[in-house]
């Protein structure tokens, strides 16, 4: 069975007076390990689907395995929490103490891990994360890039198998979000967390195991980044992006220019050069 | 001169005394787009809050329509009328009940009479692309963030500035979102003849739009030119830790690995075009 498996699932809002429900017909597996990205516009659903993961939400239709746990099983809620963690978009509403090394204890303290314990915990979580020595630092002095690797490792020191972030990058200058994506693909590739990243920025998504494409609460396509890119004009049709090399790759084809399947500049330049 | 600065510096007067500028001095005319890049940090935000009169320098003078706006007999009210900021997530300021109210708020204060201030409120509304019948009504806490934004800069518009201040309007904001404020942006300048100045990470953006691009770094203005000279000093900007539009990269890589082509380029298309004809010349 995988890490995370999204059986028929359908969400509808309490008081959503729109004519469709939020989620209608997902199907999902995540392995553990691996990297996926979601991918969608505003109001497609990702967040939604993001919420169910850690049963924030529950489907109204349909069931979510996590580590074999039914989601829908209210036994099973904080089981499931502590094998899913979240991180959210705006890092000045996930940090709640006045001291960094507080905030990281904050999830295994709930959790009642012992003390001597919890402080091998938050200094080993703040070293993954890149941010050790920061442990008597005030969070409101911190960029925005490390306001949000503290909130990953808050995260990380409850030990969850997947991380889902809900597009924790959308506030940081390009700085803050290459230090973001740095630690979680540190994470993912070196310590095997499994990750789920929900983005706008399509550069996020090259390097991902599994792209999935969101569109008015349904999985348009899932796939390899290389696959999913291919599909140049379907996601324009949606209103995303695609990265820029790709792009340029594609007006040379349509000029019968060869050029292999690449996803990266660097790729681009070396298929040209 | 729309807006001088002569010699101002800012210092914030909290436990750790930062010099935010340091000696600037820059005039804006009339009629210009300029684009503010700058890593987090540089000064950027604190620059553009001079501009009317949100912060009073340490030192220096901030002259607004010829108007000395430092000292304290300055009528702040009236600049503010004539630049007006939108501030980052803008959205998150709204607090009306009706998507009406929220826009017509700052007409209101400025005393329009009730037909006036429906016609601007209509006015602003087509601008930003909320339908009037749709939208009016609805509680702007029930939109999506991108048409919330929409409504805190249409209210932002509803004063009718000349000059128009955005810092950073397109965070957040998914590619379909982006591309209608920067449409927005383009209309106000070109056919409304409005100032704009535009505070943005996203080089794309500030390439495609700007007339002018100001570059700071740690509180001082370190390049002031037209994108296209801005965007071919790729060593200075990498510096500051600012990179280039990423079609732009692309060129200045090409042209490195000895593909004769020109680097000054911004859109993806005449960036293709011309990768195209070096490749087949080759």
């Amino acid at each position: 069975m995988s890490l995370i498996e999204i059986n028929g699932v359908d969400f509808l809002y309490e008081n959503d007076d729109s004519d469709r429900p939020a989620l209608q017909n997902i199907d999902l597996q995540i392995e553990a390990g691996d990297f996926a990205v979601i991918i969608g516009s505003n109001g497609s659903g990702k967040s939604t689907l993001a919420k169910l993961l850690n049963v924030l939400l529950t489907p109204s239709k349909g069931e979510i395995f996590v580590a074999g746990l039914n989601t829908n099983n209210r036994d099973n809620t904080w089981k499931v929490r502590q094998k899913v963690g979240m991180v959210f978009q705006n890092p000045d509403n996930q940090l709640v103490a006045s001291m960094v090394e507080d905030d990281v204890a904050f999830g295994p303290e709930n959790l009642g891990v012992p003390t001597e314990e919890i402080r091998q915990r938050v200094d080993k979580s703040l070293e993954m994360v890149g941010m050790a020595g920061f442990q008597k630092f005030a969070p409101h002095k911190l960029s925005g890039g490390q306001k949000q690797r503290v909130a990953i490792a808050g995260v990380i020191a409850m030990e969850p198998d997947c991380i889902v972030l809900d597009e924790p990058t959308a506030m940081l200058d390009p700085q803050g979000r290459k230090e973001v994506m740095e630690t979680v693909q540190y994470l993912n590739k070196e310590k095997g967390i499994t990750v789920v990243h929900i983005t706008h920025f399509m550069e996020e998504a090259i390097n991902a195991d599994k792209v999935i494409v969101m569109n008015q609460g349904q999985i348009l396509h899932k796939g390899s980044p290389k696959s999913i890119f291919r599909l140049v004009e379907q996601l324009k049709d949606v209103n995303l992006d695609i990265p820029v090399a790709v792009e340029v790759a594609e007006y040379l084809r349509q000029e019968k220019i060869n050029i292999p399947d690449i996803l990266s500049i660097d790729e681009l330049v070396d298929a040209l050069c | 001169m729309l807006i001088e600065l002569n010699n101002v510096s800012h210092i914030y007067q909290d436990e750790n005394n930062v010099k935010a500028l340091k000696d600037i001095n820059l005039e804006i005319s009339k009629g210009e787009f300029i684009g503010i890049v700058g890593h987090t940090g540089s000064g950027k935000s604190t620059l553009v809050q001079l501009f009317n009169g949100l912060i009073i320098p340490s030192s220096g003078t901030v002259k607004v329509n010829g108007k000395n706006i430092t000292n304290e007999k300055s009528n702040l009210k009236e600049t503010r009328r004539h630049v007006a900021l939108v501030f980052q997530y803008p959205e998150h300021q709204l607090f009306e009940e009706t998507v009406f109210q929220d826009i017509a708020f700052g007409p209101k204060n400025l005393g329009l009479k009730k037909g006036e201030i429906e016609k601007r409120v209509k006015e602003v509304m087509d601008l930003v692309g909320l339908g009037y019948e749709e939208f009016k009504d609805r509680s702007p806490f029930n939109l999506s963030g991108g048409q919330q934004r929409k409504v805190a800069i249409a209210g932002v518009l509803a004063l009718k500035p000349d000059v128009l201040v955005l810092d950073e309007p397109s965070a957040g904001l998914d590619p379909q979102g982006r591309k209608q404020l920067a449409e927005l942006l383009k209309y106000l300048y070109q056919e409304l003849e409005m100032t704009v100045i535009l505070i943005s990470h996203r080089m794309e953006e500030i390439a495609e739009l700007a007339s002018r691009v100001i570059v700071m770094h740690q509180g001082e203005i370190v390049i002031d030119d037209t994108p296209v000279k801005v965007f071919s000093q790729e060593q200075e900007l990498h510096k500051l830790s600012l990179d280039l539009p990423q079609i732009t990269e692309i060129l200045h890589r090409l042209e490195e690995k000895g593909l004769k082509v020109n680097t000054n380029l911004f859109s993806i298309s005449e960036a293709s075009a011309e990768i195209i004809k070096a490749l087949r010349s080759k």
